[in-house]
């Protein structure tokens, strides 16, 4: 009897500080975040009430809308491009060609690098003096003009250029697994039925790919909207402010211009908008699994 | 044959024609190819140019006369802000926050991804739940009230800080991964070892452990780069001695006063890119498992 | 090599299908060697033999599915070698059934017929008839994914169907059901044929299935056709000690042995002091007993073996009578193998479950020389 509480009590004690660390580290703040969205706090975290006057403040400063709407674009914009790439290099490197491990290889090795690096190179050869457009113009076409980086109102697009440029791999290898794993037998009874394959491609493949493409939308978006170390190394959120995303936002309220209190308010509208998103997709795809287990 | 057959009538394999969609599928893996390659290529070349050359312009030009100072400077001279040390220091300090944080982020989601698989303990499930809930969730979301609870700890901006930071947003993917392995294994082999009367620890470094070999290597190459290229938690809880290389590295490029350096800042970059880029190229097709394991979801 | 892996008969712009000098090579792997082969209009021919023999390419070169080193593929009287699938004139079932999973019964069926161009009426019409044929009518709205493994390849019959082709090829159709369907489908199949009556090229490796449906079974190993027969002629006298023992369940009996004279006539000394006489032995056209002294094989089935004692039935010569002591009983229901040695080498009887024996008991045990095989042991060829 005394040995076999004994044995039984490893266990708890194994899981017993990821009870504790789950509970602090992830709900324990999450919640003190959204307390702190009510409070007037400032550098340091004080319990002074003010109800909803921090969200009133947040969705009137211009940082914010600025910061709002760019993430819209910044975040449907490259989860397209990246996805349509990705896709058609997937199905580019599934036709038998030559040489398709050095390819996808150069294809996903941006995918290694860090958001900084890449946003420094793309900052380089994004640069009208120095990069694609002065290159353009070395070769005779004076008229190419390329200034996305130094225009207020294209700034943001500069970015996506980037995160195409590194998360495509991504998207590639996913799509690449998913059409790998389509059965043989189907491409042949396609053949043998005289179906051409773009069109394989568009009335049965794709359809049968729709976990996969879940899938990789969803890892795109939480990427776009986690997007800050490759904002902070092609643009700095500039010029002038013009290319914020929020997590810039939160992160120079909460570091810089120390107001906790927007800071956490900025953070709570994010919580929600992400749940809105993933929490009936991350129930869905739970529930589905605890299904197939039975 | 026959003469029937023996007239010139089809015969072995079909002749291959270039057909136009087989052109315009080779011109698009080259085009791409070069949109993926061309940045890489311009950093290097520029790393390698003298800065009189790299002020004329014409970025994909071969250098003329290649140097590996920039380099030189790069490592150990270059500056960020006001101190001109180069970035072997974020070097040093990338590689004394990524081994501990490797290791022990590794070690607590194979304890924990064991305890969710063949200990089934009340509530377990349901903490499982908002851990993964909470990898979905932007980071800026935990990190004020983690830097509170550092402060009042007297722990922040100390190693200690950063790794075990590491650890936690490190869990929620390697309980992930070392949980689906384990729930592949044969829950007779967990019975077994447990007839044969090793216990909860014994169980755990004898038979499971050892078993998730392939597990640990796709494991200990994802934190590897993962935690390598971080940049936010870095920034945030490292403390200024303690700051990883790409921290650094930005510091360098973005807060320059004066002429810049595009040369060192490139060789800078590189030298920050190269330990993932060493792993991506060695590890080959577990890179791609790798990623495939951590980014689908189940 | 190659004149052994021949079995064309004519010209083949005359067969339904027709194989030539078919060579499949991957560098120095040869899967097909030099095949030549003949269907005439109607057969049903089934590949038969173990996996990797060659019987899935052989089947995929004639549905072009798969690039040829070389030969020829004719099918219907045309030279089809450089022809698409979908020109081919065949249809084919596979062994996952392949249907297209977002497609309801109907769309799986008509999607072809839809690509090619047909009016909606004739669509319609073909769908219909091939739903009637297969029972599939109450079927048409589902989606693959919410029908049995049974219904999924009756579906993936009637896409076949709708083609209105001369040919038909299955690549093991039936391997993905459990044994009940798979009897039920192998019934409806054969039935169908019947029906229709359209050459079939059906690839399997259960025997079952080749001999309860085939008019030609191709027993295949190595990528070479071992034989080419009858269902019945294959079972009885099979052409080498591959076939031999392929076919059968449980397996043909193997007895090594030295060809004697007995009474001036040929026998087989299979050792223990047991000579087996070959007076009654059919030996294949144009071979004779060979020389005393040469290594044979002696093959005899367990079911051909008979049990009792010599006083039951009359000596005949075509019986060769001898005894044994049972070393193992295995009851499979309505049989009972019986495992014996003779001549020190083991031997499997088949007997009636009511046949009452008991373990090591000595027991009375004939051959039917009429039906053994006799091989030649060096080149493993029937004699």
């Amino acid at each position: 009897m005394a040995n076999k509480r004994r044995r039984n009590l490893a266990p708890v004690l194994a899981i017993a500080p990821f009870w504790v660390l789950i509970l602090v580290a992830y709900l324990g703040t999450m919640l003190f975040t959204i307390l702190m969205s009510f409070t007037n706090s400032k550098t340091l975290p004080k319990l002074e009430f003010v109800g909803l006057k921090q969200y009133q403040r947040l969705f009137t400063t211009d940082l914010w809308i600025t910061a709002s709407q760019n993430i819209w674009a910044f975040s449907i914009l490259l989860i397209l491009i990246s996805l349509t790439v990705g896709f058609l290099l997937a199905v580019a490197l599934d036709q038998k060609i030559r040489a398709e491990d050095t390819i996808r290889t150069i294809i996903l090795y941006p995918y290694a690098m860090s958001f900084i690096v890449t946003g420094l190179i793309w900052q380089w050869l994004l640069n009208p003096q120095l990069g694609l457009q002065k290159a353009m113009h070395d070769l005779g076409w004076e008229s190419f003009s390329f200034t996305w980086t130094q225009d207020p109102s294209m700034a943001i697009y500069s970015i996506i250029i980037g995160g195409v440029w590194q998360g495509s791999g991504l998207v590639m290898a996913i799509m690449l697994a998913g059409l790998r794993s389509i059965d043989q037998e189907i491409w042949k009874a396609a053949k043998i039925d005289g179906i051409p394959d773009w069109r394989v491609y568009i009335s049965i493949v794709i359809p049968m790919m729709r976990p996969t493409i879940v899938t990789a939308v969803v890892l795109m978006s939480l990427g776009a909207v986690k997007a800050y170390d490759i904002v902070v190394a092609l643009t700095g959120g500039g010029p002038g402010s013009s290319s914020f995303t929020p997590a810039l936002f939160i992160m120079n309220f909460f570091f810089t211009r120390q107001n906790v209190g927007l800071g956490a308010a900025a953070c709570t509208v994010v919580l929600v908008v992400v749940s809105v998103f993933f929490v009936p997709w991350f129930y869905y795809e739970y529930f589905r699994e605890e299904k197939r287990g039975h | 044959m026959s003469a029937l057959t023996a007239q010139s009538s089809p015969r072995g394999p079909k002749p291959k024609r270039l057909t136009p969609a087989r052109v315009g599928l080779y011109g698009f893996v080259a085009m791409s190819c070069l949109f993926f390659l061309a940045p890489l290529y311009v950093m290097i070349i520029t790393s390698l140019k003298p800065m009189e050359e790299v002020r004329l312009g014409y970025i994909f030009k071969w250098p003329d006369s290649p140097t590996i100072q920039p380099w030189i400077d790069a490592w150990s001279s270059a500056c960020t802000g006001l101190a001109c040390e180069g970035i072997h220091s974020g070097f040093y300090n990338s590689i004394k926050i990524t081994i501990p944080s490797v290791m022990v982020s590794i070690f607590a989601g194979a304890l924990f991804g064991y305890c969710l698989s063949f200990w089934k303990m009340k509530g377990s499930n349901f903490l499982f739940g908002l851990l993964l809930l909470g990898a979905f969730l932007p980071y800026q979301l935990f990190i004020y009230p983690l830097v509170r609870i550092y402060a009042w700890a007297g722990a922040y901006g100390t190693m200690f800080n950063i790794i075990t930071v590491h650890t936690i947003f490190g869990l929620p993917v390697m309980t992930l991964l070392f949980r689906n392995y384990f729930s592949s294994v044969p829950i007779e082999l967990f019975k077994a070892a447990r007839v044969d009367g090793a216990g909860f620890w014994r169980i755990f470094l004898s038979v499971m452990l050892p078993l998730a070999t392939p597990v640990v290597i796709v494991a200990v190459i994802l934190q590897v780069t993962g935690i390598w290229n971080d940049f936010l938690f870095g920034t945030v809880f490292a403390g200024q001695n303690n700051w990883p290389m790409t921290v650094l590295l930005n510091n360098i490029v973005n807060t320059t006063q004066g002429e810049r350096h595009y040369n060192i800042d490139m060789a800078a970059t590189i030298l920050t890119a190269a330990v993932p880029l060493t792993v991506y190229f060695v590890s080959g097709r577990w890179f791609v498992r790798g990623i495939a394991a951590g980014a689908v979801k189940g | 090599m190659s004149a052994l892996n021949s079995h064309a008969t004519g010209n083949p712009a005359d067969a339904s299908v027709a194989v030539r000098d078919l060579l499949i090579a991957y560098g120095s792997l040869v899967v097909l060697d030099k095949l030549s082969l003949d269907i005439p209009k109607g057969e049903f021919l089934v590949l038969l033999g173990p996996s990797g023999c060659g019987k899935s390419t052989l089947l995929n070169s004639i549905a072009g599915l798969l690039d040829i080193t070389d030969g020829e593929i004719w099918i219907s009287g045309k030279n089809v070698t450089w022809e698409e699938p979908k020109d081919r004139g065949i249809g084919m079932v596979f062994q996952s059934y392949a249907l297209y999973p977002r497609m309801s019964v109907y769309d799986n069926m008509a999607f072809g017929l839809k690509i090619a161009g047909l009016p909606k009426s004739e669509i319609e019409e073909r769908v219909g008839r091939a739903a009637k044929m297969l029972k599939l009518e109450p079927l048409l709205k589902r989606k693959p994914s919410e029908l049995s493994g049974g219904q999924r390849q009756r579906v993936a019959i009637g896409r076949a169907l709708v083609r209105n082709v001369d040919v038909f090829l299955f690549d093991e159709p039936l391997s993905n059901l459990d044994a009940q369907l798979r009897s039920e489908l192998r019934v409806e199949i054969k039935k169908l044929h019947q029906d229709i009556g359209n050459t079939m090229i059906y690839v399997t490796h259960d025997q079952i299935e080749a001999m309860t449906l085939a008019d030609r079974i191709a027993v295949m190993k190595g990528g070479i056709i071992q034989q080419l027969d009858d269902p019945h002629t294959i079972y009885n006298r099979p052409k080498n000690l591959f076939v031999a023992g392929f076919i059968g369940s449980p397996a043909m009996t193997f007895l090594n042995g030295k060809i004697t004279a007995l009474n001036g006539a040929p026998a087989v000394d299979v050792g223990g002091g047991v000579v087996v006489p070959l007076g009654r032995y059919q030996f294949e056209a144009g071979s004779s007993a060979p020389a005393a002294g040469t290594d044979v094989v002696l093959g005899v089935r367990p079911e051909h073996i008979i049990t009792g004692s010599p006083a039951d039935g009359t000596e005949d010569g075509r019986r060769f009578w001898t005894k044994g002591q049972v070393k193992m009983l295995e009851p499979t229901g309505a049989d009972t193998i019986l495992w014996t040695e003779v001549g020190g080498q083991n031997l499997t009887v088949r007997v009636d479950s009511d046949h009452e024996v008991a373990l090591y008991a000595h027991f009375d045990f004939a051959f039917d020389l009429d039906r053994a095989s006799l091989f030649d042991k060096a080149s493993g060829d029937r004699l």
